[in-house]
């Protein structure tokens, strides 16, 4: 490193002669380092600036105007806080958009990491074809948002499909699940709860590194297998479990394909699948008030760095980490 | 692409564990048999989707079996011709985009990772600290923007419609991967730098000599996870494709919701199928370097 650091007023040539390097003629390519190092970021510092940081800063001009991509640049309105008055005060739909997109969070979330959880410890021996197993309750979840896993979801819980002639079997009569404003979001947080491979992988190498000696000190002080799992288990894997409970956090109020699917896009039946994004999209780009978009997105960045916050803020009640350091 | 950031995980999934005690032979087989019951209700709507495409009009409604009675393969040709424009052309604007992605992705992020692991320059912690805020910031956020941006430089809907869905990909703009290339290099010895050095390379020379080919597993990760966001993603080509003809897979396949018709759920659920196969062979064939890639980037959890 000593060579990186060598001062860049001393010229090669005339410079006294100290290292192999400087005799092979490699000190002055290094003396410019620092433009190398901005050379090789360029083309993220472009797209930083020109995909980020730009149209992040016209998404928080727009969201005072009533911008609506029809209206030449020279003629939008400057309109202050109405976009954002109109959000908390009288757009009704909004605000069940944002009801819509908690609850799914706030149920699928937890139980699709219950499921997780629940599974990785079943997994979690060795033995032989155990690969396997780890790969095919993996692979709903490779198949991720994709349209084609959403369209099989609506079928299957369709008034003719194949869960309510699952139900008949039993004599039991189903309903149009995915048109019944009651259940819709529902079957949408059966399939997020499906696709909990992601999670599952994580908690099992989480798993892998708790070490057996635990255990046998446990069994050792007379802790059967539920006092094992909630003292040794559960405190270990806390940050595993922190770490998932973010990202799945994350990911469950950005839910969009899956609802854009179900509703054909409008977010029903009633609106009981209009999760935020969906809103955003519709208000946006179907009925062209970007605008308001605009100022919908600050929100919902706000609230998704709010969320974050709070989670890491009461992760130190809960999250342990081994080496002792429990901040 | 931006919003799922379900995928980086398979590292156990395939990897050996370390055997525990040997425990009763009972006790496993009870093990066994719950979690073979657990996997046959998820991988039920799968088995479930694959059965229904060869099925007939008639039997989508009344037989809740997976085999079909009569097996019915014209839902695949169905498929794909039940749209003015072929499933073919749709497939093919989805490779497409889908392999720029890759391209760029792999391109433009080792570019950046390497400034940000072996590079000094000044204000490198103040743009390494931005990169990791852009690592949380939702795609959602950006889309309005974004889209008018484009849309200014007539590139929405222009000659080559897929520019928006493309360039961002050559602009490092996946931060994800930039930190994921960045754990890696991190893990290449700085002494082949410091060798190479010696020997008279530049910046450029170890970049090209020394840190391309060595991190050729984190390329082959970025690679898979940017290929199967990109095939799967629906939103950002949503918003950014109009025209029929320029339609990728996954805007094409809601067009079948847009039909009514009961007599196009065959070849729906035909074209479903076929539209996931890409990424599971995909999977298939990368898994192995896929554990090697995540494992040494030191993501492993």
């Amino acid at each position: 490193m000593a060579l990186t650091t060598a001062p860049s007023s001393t010229p090669r040539a005339t410079g006294p002669v100290r290292t192999p390097a400087d005799q092979r003629g490699s000190g002055r390519i290094w003396q410019r380092e620092g433009l190398a190092g901005y050379v090789f970021l360029s083309p993220w510092l472009i797209g930083l600036l020109a995909i980020t940081a730009v149209p992040m800063l016209l998404s928080l001009y727009l969201s005072f105007t009533n911008y609506d991509i029809l209206t030449p640049w020279s003629e939008i309105e400057w309109v202050g806080l109405a976009n954002y008055e109109r959000m908390f005060t009288s757009d009704a739909s909004y605000w069940h958009a944002v009801q819509v997109t908690l609850s799914f969070a706030l149920i699928a979330v937890p139980l699709k990491l219950a499921a997780a959880l629940g599974v990785a410890l079943l997994l979690n021996r060795a033995w032989r074809g155990v690969g396997l197993f780890r790969g095919l309750f993996y692979l709903p979840s490779l198949l991720g948002g994709s349209v084609a896993l959403a369209i099989v979801w609506v079928s299957m819980f369709n008034r003719d499909g194949a869960f309510n002639s699952f139900l008949g079997l039993f004599g039991i009569e189903g309903k149009p699940w995915v048109n019944d404003p009651d259940w819709a979001l529902e079957t949408l947080m059966v399939l997020a709860i499906w696709q909990f491979g992601a999670p599952m992988v994580i908690f099992l190498a989480g798993l892998k590194q708790v070490p057996t000696e635990l255990y046998e000190a446990a069994s050792v002080d007379g802790a059967g297998k539920v006092r094992q799992f909630l003292s040794v288990t559960l405190p270990m894997l806390s940050p595993v479990i922190f770490f998932n409970l973010v990202l799945e956090t994350i990911n469950g109020f950005q839910g969009f394909t899956s609802a854009f699917v179900l509703s054909n896009g409008t977010g029903g039946p009633v609106d009981s699948t209009l999760m935020y994004t969906l809103n955003l999209y519709i208000k946006g780009f179907v009925d062209l008030e970007m605008g308001y978009a605009s100022a919908m997105a600050w929100v919902f960045l706000l609230a998704i760095a709010v969320i974050t916050v709070v989670l890491f803020s009461t992760g130190r009640f809960w999250v342990h980490y081994s080496d002792g350091e429990d901040r | 692409m931006v919003t799922q950031t379900e995928a980086p995980a398979p590292t156990a999934a395939l990897a050996p564990t370390s055997a525990r005690r040997p425990s009763g032979t009972g006790r496993h087989l009870g093990r066994l048999l719950i979690l073979v019951a657990i996997l046959a209700v998820v991988l039920y709507p799968l088995f479930w989707m694959i059965g229904t495409s060869v099925k007939s009009p008639e039997e989508i409604v009344n037989n809740i079996g997976l085999l079909p009675r009569e097996f019915t393969p014209g839902n695949y040709s169905d498929g794909w011709s039940n749209f003015d424009v072929s499933f073919g052309r749709f497939f093919l604007n989805s490779a497409m985009v889908s392999l720029l992605t890759v391209l760029g992705n792999a391109l433009s992020c080792l570019l950046a990772a390497y400034a940000f692991a072996r590079l000094r320059f000044r204000l490198r912690g103040f743009w390494f600290a931005i990169m990791i805020g852009t690592l949380l910031l939702p795609g959602h956020v950006l889309i309005v923007p974004q889209y008018i941006l484009f849309r200014t430089f007539d590139m929405v809907g222009g000659p080559w419609p897929y520019l928006p869905l493309v360039v961002p990909q050559f602009l490092a703009t996946e931060a994800f991967f930039v930190f994921l290339m960045v754990q890696f290099i991190r893990g290449i010895p700085r002494e082949l730098d410091e060798a190479a050095k010696i020997d008279g390379a530049s910046p450029f020379g170890i970049f090209r000599y020394v840190i391309l080919p060595l991190s050729r597993p984190a390329l082959v990760t970025t690679a898979i996870f940017s290929f199967i966001w990109t095939w799967n993603d629906f939103f950002r080509q949503l918003v950014y494709l109009s025209d029929l003809e320029d339609y990728t897979v996954p805007v094409a396949l809601t067009l079948f919701i847009d039909s009514t018709s009961q007599s196009a759920v065959g070849p729906m659920f035909a074209m479903s199928v076929l539209s996931l196969l890409p990424v599971f062979l995909f999977f298939v064939a990368f898994q192995r370097m896929l554990v090697e890639g995540l494992n040494t980037s030191g993501l492993k959890g």
